[in-house]
């Protein structure tokens, strides 16, 4: 009966984000993080050790965004020394600026000087992309899937997912690209037409993550093709993506 | 721990710690003998298999969990020399035992004569034969000129992990599918061995398979404390590793059923399970700040314990989540078109499921009851006493219809945990530090979790100095992709994506 579907709609409301761009994800979601100034030697050190990706950096101490897993155990050990703020606005083209040292307290933004003119000029309005995760362990294609739901509902910008790399713009990475998934990873890649961008999702893809070193990776694909975009977490939020993929795409003056 | 009079093996509970030297080795018929004596019946099945290199030589460990008395029976047998060693396949008796002598031949090159489907398992990076690279998979082939193959991967069109998918088809029938994996090998194993800390190898686990992050981390954390020998249980603890299973079964059910939905253009219960599935897991993020549970968990203790205030609101949501569910699956499964897609299609049996040793949703939608909760109980599943949901169709209605039955199952076990709640005073306690991280040296355990999926078991072997000698994980995916493939036997080749929706397997679990 048509009236159950009524009542099934009413009692969902409106399920969809107003503005993802403005949307604010609560604490205790773990952002950018900022790190004091004045630590220790002693304290530094111990931050070095703990941290299990090998993302931080010591005098001055800092964190690498693109290794970092935001597990928190950091600021759980030294909380006067780094806190996780709940700022989810985390993309940027630029990778050293994934990298946050102590006093940093500003947010992390693409450079627009690095964004290419056919990016802004041909994708402002519609982006396809192709996904290809290349040993991601799943919970980053989930988010991925999530931003086109009806909460997320990234479709409303032009942007989607789409089932072949020949209608793609670009392709999207997750996993710190296997052995075994490095040819196939290339082969997409090929099949997109120009121009085209290259986004890695997750820190697993921009450094290889608690993976980085192991026998089984075959990363070299990296090192052919210049990264548009960089978009750390595990996995990022959905409206890390969001925020990412349209600061890069749309030209905002 | 029991030594059975014949000492042909050692019988454990879940994740407890013995040391090596007490596993009983036997000669290989003996061996071979005593494992096909024990899986005769359908109360036993195999839950790992697997050789590590001893010196001079390989050990072999088997273990059969016996379900009728939540026991675990443990066996071994030894090869010395440089091999490559020659065996008779268990796998030409019990076909379940396939994969396992699959993997041991992969890893080490070990022959296994008369076996009924020797093939790569996921052409792991440190494999025996270095010359088989991944593309180079011995697909069935069948000559005539009638019949064509259809390839599908490894990349897919949606947003979903790598496999390879051959059909053998005959028109729109597909005689024969051969799933081959292995794209996602990123040597967890090894780097278990390689990452030393505790968090790292937390992490790891986090890492296998990110839709599981909560049953692998845990399996991890109780293997990890029968090692060290952590003795006081924290029965808070427990509770709340417990809760945050069920919360990861009802996300990803609640995933499940949305995603079947799309498969077959039913677009209001593929939105409306959708968005159900955001204040689940969005919950895990007010918990611990991660929405698949990661960093939740962690050997000897947790960083997030379940605060009072997180009850209330783990309450309300699931009181307002089960009107809003109960509302959409009564439709749902009252809609003819929905249930005339989904009946009788990809229909496997009971029978078959034995044979291939599947496990949790996989075996329990055909009649086959495999459920780690209910068999093998640790934690507080020992008091909740889980009576596993099951379905016998082994058809995509029969899945669908036990991810429904499942999700309704946690939200009660939910229920009584908070209840039990009530009655402890204790809190659940902090992490393992780095410095307690101290494992027995020479010693073996095995820890048993039903995931969502089903059984997850991680099995390590510490060496003299109580470092990790050997660390094995068995994602439940292991066994249950042939189900997949024996689901499509018979079947029109369209109706595939909503066959591989209703097992929704890992590929990262499987390829580690």
């Amino acid at each position: 009966m048509i009236i159950e579907e009524i009542n099934i709609l009413r009692q969902h409301g409106w399920q969809f984000i107003p503005d993802p761009l403005t949307a604010v994800v609560p604490a205790p979601f773990r952002g950018r993080p900022e790190i004091q100034d004045k630590v220790s030697l002693e304290v530094q050190q111990d931050l070095y050790d703990l941290c299990p990706v090998a993302a931080i950096g010591m005098n001055p101490l800092s964190i690498d965004l693109g290794k970092c897993y935001f597990c928190g155990e950091c600021a759980m050990a030294h909380p006067q020394a780094i806190q996780f703020t709940n700022d989810h606005r985390l993309a940027t083209n630029d990778r050293k600026r994934l990298i946050v040292a102590a006093g940093d307290t500003h947010g992390i933004e693409l450079d627009p000087n690095k964004i290419r003119k056919e990016i802004t000029a041909m994708f402002g309005r519609s982006l396809k992309l192709r996904q290809i995760s290349a040993a991601g362990e799943n919970s980053h294609e989930a988010e991925l899937n999530a931003c086109g739901n009806v909460n997320f509902d990234m479709g409303r910008y032009g942007i989607e997912f789409v089932a072949s790399p020949r209608h793609a713009d670009g392709i999207v990475i997750t996993g710190p690209i296997s052995q075994n998934m490095a040819e196939a990873t290339e082969i997409c890649y090929h099949a997109v037409p120009d121009p085209k961008i290259v986004v890695l999702v997750g820190s697993d893809a921009i450094s290889g993550g608690i993976f980085a070193g192991s026998g089984a990776l075959n990363r070299s694909f990296l090192d052919k093709v210049s990264i548009d975009l960089y978009v750390p977490g595990n996995p990022p939020h959905p409206l890390t993506f969001i925020n990412g993929i349209l600061a890069l795409s749309r030209s905002r003056q | 721990m029991v030594i059975t009079t014949n000492q042909k093996s050692i019988s454990l509970r879940n994740a407890e710690a013995i040391p090596i030297a007490e596993i009983p080795v036997l000669a290989y018929a003996d061996f071979k003998a005593q494992v096909l004596t024990l899986l005769h019946f359908e109360k036993c099945h195999c839950v790992a298999y697997y050789a590590y290199p001893i010196a001079g030589g390989l050990k072999f460990i088997a273990a059969i969990a016996d379900d009728s008395t939540a026991r675990i029976e443990v066996l071994s047998h030894e090869q010395m020399g440089s091999g490559p060693f020659e065996l008779e396949a268990i796998s030409a008796t019990v076909m379940a035992m396939h994969i396992y002598e699959r993997e041991i031949a992969e890893n080490y090159g070990v022959v296994f004569h008369d076996h009924p489907w020797a093939k790569p398992v996921r052409f792991a990076f440190n494999r025996h034969n270095q010359d088989m690279q991944v593309n180079d998979y011995p697909f069935y082939k069948i000559e005539s000129d009638q019949l064509h193959e259809v390839g599908v991967g490894p990349i897919h069109a949606g947003v979903i992990e790598p496999g390879h998918f051959r059909f053998l088809c005959n028109g729109e029938t597909v005689l024969h599918l051969e799933i081959q994996l292995g794209w996602q090998h990123r040597g967890i194993e090894q780097l278990y061995l390689d990452k030393s800390s505790m968090l790292q190898r937390a992490i790891l686990s986090e890492n296998i398979a990110g839709d599981t992050a909560v049953g692998h981390t845990t399996a991890f954390s109780i293997l990890t404390e029968s090692l060290v020998g952590i003795n006081t249980q924290n029965a808070m603890l427990d509770l709340e590793r417990c809760i945050a299973l069920e919360w990861e079964r009802i996300a990803m059910g609640i995933f499940d059923l949305s995603n079947l939905n799309i498969g077959i253009a039913y677009q209001l219960a593929n939105s409306v399970f959708g968005a159900l599935r955001t204040p689940v897991i969005n919950f895990f993020q007010s918990w611990c700040g991660n929405r698949f549970g990661k960093s939740l968990i962690r050997p000897g203790g947790t960083n997030y314990p379940l605060t009072d205030q997180l009850v209330e609101k783990m309450k309300a949501l699931l009181d307002d989540f089960e009107v809003r569910f109960d509302a959409m699956a009564k439709k749902t499964f009252h809609l003819p078109s929905v249930l005339n897609r989904f009946d009788g299609i990809g229909k496997v049996t009971k029978q078959q499921m034995m044979l291939i040793g599947a496990v949790g949703q996989s075996a329990k939608m055909a009649g086959l009851v495999r459920d780690i909760r209910s068999t093998h109980p640790i934690m507080t599943y020992e008091a909740l006493k889980v009576l596993p949901e099951m379905q016998s169709g082994g058809d995509v209605l029969a899945r669908f219809t036990l991810r429904r039955l499942e999700i309704v199952q946690s939200i009660t076990l939910i229920r009584n945990l908070l209840d039990m709640r009530q009655y402890l005073y204790q809190e659940s306690t902090a992490p393992m530090k780095q410095q307690e991280y101290k494992m027995k040296p020479n010693m073996f355990s095995l820890a048993l979790i039903e995931g969502w999926r089903g059984e997850i078991c991680h099995s390590a072997i510490t060496d003299g100095e109580g470092n990790l000698k050997h660390y094995k994980v068995k994602d439940p995916s292991f066994h249950n992709w042939l189900a997949l493939a024996l689901s499509l036997r018979n079947l029109e080749i369209s109706d595939f994506p909503i066959n591989n929706k209703s097992y929704n397997l890992s590929y990262c679990g499987f390829d580690l």
